[in-house]
């Protein structure tokens, strides 16, 4: 393998193994700092497929990737961290060792399903897209197994960047208007998540488990 | 000219952030939607006239005029009516005069990004478009900042956001296939439309069927519709009059715009297959939900779930006829559905509650209230002159032209099941004896009455707007 290929699989390897950190680990500043390295891991495969691809859009892409996803969203969050200095997931509907068993098998799920883009992309990131997919994979499962409303923004995060990660090695990135629609909505959104978040504990709920009173 | 389109909208909300808020800012947002609906129809005229109209990553085909109109009139109604709402809040010190002026600004922002999924003729726009439309509703949904309130805007975003993440998938991998069979411009709808063929069919199946999850949830479809209700229930009358009236409709309009390239890149049967299984999916679950409701709101909630669920159908069957039956369905459902969150909210505000069983006898206590809401409730099912009944008939006709009888039947079953669940829930609202009467501002009966007389007039009469419709319903059969 060359090196840039070797590069770009380690750069996607940083993504997925940061988002089974963010699973494993309980403390939010931990889980945060796997947000920031998966955001520079991110940014790494941009700048990667840039110098590769000679693509000037590119290089503005992958600046915008690392600046809203390594740093403004994890500062936007650790605000949250910084008012609850030892907050932590307490209790998950699934423990953090059958979590992680159930990562690994999604990670294998991902591979299955991956193999005809895989067959169309082909080249040293068409053999990574399955790490992209079993990112967007293991977010889902975070957003389901986890009770914390923070949990399921980090969750959330996670699916965004696997289709971020994923989107990179299909298409070496989709158009620079696109990325950056797509990059400020997603700021947006977690600035309003980010708010909602405030005004839920401002009433006292922190556990999703806490809201139930909508049902039919 | 198409980008004017944004103007009004544009200068309401920015005046809506910089002024103190005054009853006059309401009304300069009721005045921006009324030039949205004037720009549609100016546009429908022109593209009638001389074919479609490009501008950049924009472009008004007849699809797209009709459905500027259809945002222009359910949003004439919503900001008229968002007047007396807001104005009533603010004197009952339900809301500050601060948050007064952020809704009246979101509403612009929600008007806005809703006109854009609709002449975006890029499939990467489209999707930034319909993302933007859950950022800016998220505050709407949770306006009155109650727990309940609170809890619904949250379920909303993240659900939404889920499906939205799935259709940015799905559009990287729409990409990925234009790329491939090196198109020139692999996001540009009309292109992709025009190259379908050539375009990978297993990529194509995959992301076609990650779009229809994705932007199906923002349509109300199976399976992540749970925040629908929820979001509906508790949004503020007219925010809920936009989005069952015309976002999920957008959403749906999305849907029905690459539905026609993957039938052009796989054929007829997966995309047909694929939106049938989720449509009726979706006309199932709304229907036995709404058995069982309690609750007026959550009730009109189920039913738009239930009118996108027949839509679906339809658009699955395809074909200019039922094409044209979505359409017209998408307008009067959008009038009618709008008119009745509308009487829904004033219900709360009147008596307090929205739960069906602590509300009967409205119609002899307030007799406009419950007289709009039981002339609406007669549209929704498909009653005539209402056109619901001619667009649920051209539906049905078309499904069964096609050759689908067991379609048309398991349809008309649901709709059978549906009509007698709404009308035992509004005997159980409506009827009974009161003691006394009250009657209704003028402010109040006259948009709603406007809007359910738009509604029969489209489909006793059809003029103007037969013959854009069945211009757009070619665009997507």
């Amino acid at each position: 393998m060359s090196g840039f290929a070797n590069a770009l699989a380690s750069a996607a390897v940083v993504v997925t193994v940061a988002a089974v950190v963010a699973l494993w680990r309980r403390r939010l500043r931990s889980i945060l700092l796997a947000l920031v390295v998966q955001g520079v891991g991110l940014g790494a495969v941009a700048t990667l497929l840039a110098v590769h691809e000679r693509d000037a859009g590119l290089v503005v892409v992958a600046a915008l990737v690392l600046g809203v996803k390594a740093v403004l969203i994890p500062a936007l969050l650790a605000r949250v961290a910084s008012a609850s200095p030892d907050a932590r997931e307490s209790d998950p509907l699934v423990n953090v060792p059958a979590s992680l068993v159930i990562a690994g098998l999604l990670t294998l799920v991902a591979f299955v399903a991956a193999r005809p883009i895989v067959a169309i992309v082909g080249g040293p990131s068409g053999r990574l897209v399955p790490l992209g997919l079993a990112t967007v994979l293991i977010g889902f499962f975070m957003m389901v197994a986890r009770r914390r409303a923070l949990s399921q923004i980090v969750g959330l995060l996670l699916v965004d960047n696997g289709v971020a990660l994923t989107a990179f090695l299909v298409t070496s990135g989709v158009p620079v208007i696109v990325e950056l629609g797509s990059s400020l909505d997603i700021l947006f959104g977690v600035v309003v998540l980010r708010v909602l978040f405030a005004r839920l504990s401002a009433i006292g709920v922190r556990d999703l488990d806490q809201l139930a009173s909508l049902h039919d | 000219m198409v980008f004017a389109l944004f103007a009004a909208p544009l200068v309401a909300g920015l005046v809506a952030l910089a002024a103190p808020w005054r009853r006059a800012v309401a009304w300069l947002g009721a005045l921006a939607a009324g030039i949205v609906l004037a720009l549609g129809i100016a546009l429908a005229a022109r593209v009638e006239a001389s074919g479609p109209l490009n501008d950049g990553v924009l472009r008004v085909d007849a699809l797209g005029a009709f459905m500027v109109i259809v945002i222009g009139a359910v949003s004439v109604l919503a900001t008229v009516r968002s007047v007396s709402y807001l104005t009533d809040d603010v004197a009952s010190g339900h809301s500050t005069r601060r948050h007064a002026a952020r809704y009246s600004m979101l509403v612009q922002a929600f008007i806005a990004t809703m006109l854009l999924a609709v002449v975006a003729n890029n499939v990467g726009v489209l999707w930034v478009a319909i993302e933007a439309t859950t950022v800016v509703t998220t505050f709407l949904v949770g306006h009155h900042r109650t727990p309940s309130a609170l809890e619904a805007s949250w379920k909303y975003i993240i659900i939404c956001s889920v499906g939205i993440a799935i259709a940015f998938l799905g559009t990287v991998l729409v990409y990925l296939a234009g790329v491939h069979a090196h198109l020139a411009s692999p996001l540009d709808l009309t292109t992709l439309v025009a190259h379908a063929g050539q375009l990978n069919a297993p990529v194509v199946r995959v992301a076609f069927t990650l779009l229809v999850l994705g932007y199906g949830t923002k349509a109300g479809l199976v399976p992540l519709f749970s925040w629908l209700p929820d979001a509906h229930g508790q949004a503020p009358a007219p925010v809920s009059a936009l989005m069952s009236g015309v976002l999920l409709s957008v959403a749906l309009s999305a849907i029905l715009r690459l539905r026609v390239v993957a039938v052009g890149a796989l054929g007829p049967t997966f995309p047909r297959v694929l939106v049938l299984v989720i449509g009726l999916a979706t006309l199932v679950v709304a229907a036995s939900m709404l058995l069982v409701q309690r609750d007026l709101k959550r009730m009109l909630a189920y039913s738009t779930m239930e009118n996108m669920g027949i839509m679906t159908v339809a658009g699955a069957v395809g074909g200019p006829l039922a094409l044209s039956g979505v359409l017209l369905h998408v307008l009067g459902h959008g009038l009618v559905k709008g008119v009745l969150f509308l009487d829904a909210g004033e219900v709360l505000r009147l008596e307090g509650t929205t739960r069906l069983g602590a509300l009967g006898g409205l119609l002899a206590r307030r007799p406009a209230v419950g007289g709009l809401f039981a002339l609406g409730l007669a549209g929704l099912v498909g009653l005539p002159p209402f056109s619901l009944f001619l667009s649920e008939l051209t539906m049905l006709r078309a499904e069964a032209d096609a050759g689908l009888w067991w379609i048309a039947g398991d349809v008309l079953a649901v709709l059978a099941v549906v009509v007698a669940a709404m009308f035992a829930h509004a005997r159980t609202m409506l009827l009974g004896p009161s003691d006394a009467s009250t009657t209704s501002p003028v402010s109040f009966v006259v948009p709603l009455g406007l809007a359910l007389g738009a509604a029969v007039w489209i489909g006793l009469v059809a003029w103007p707007l037969a013959h854009l419709i069945a211009l757009a319903a070619r665009v997507v059969a």
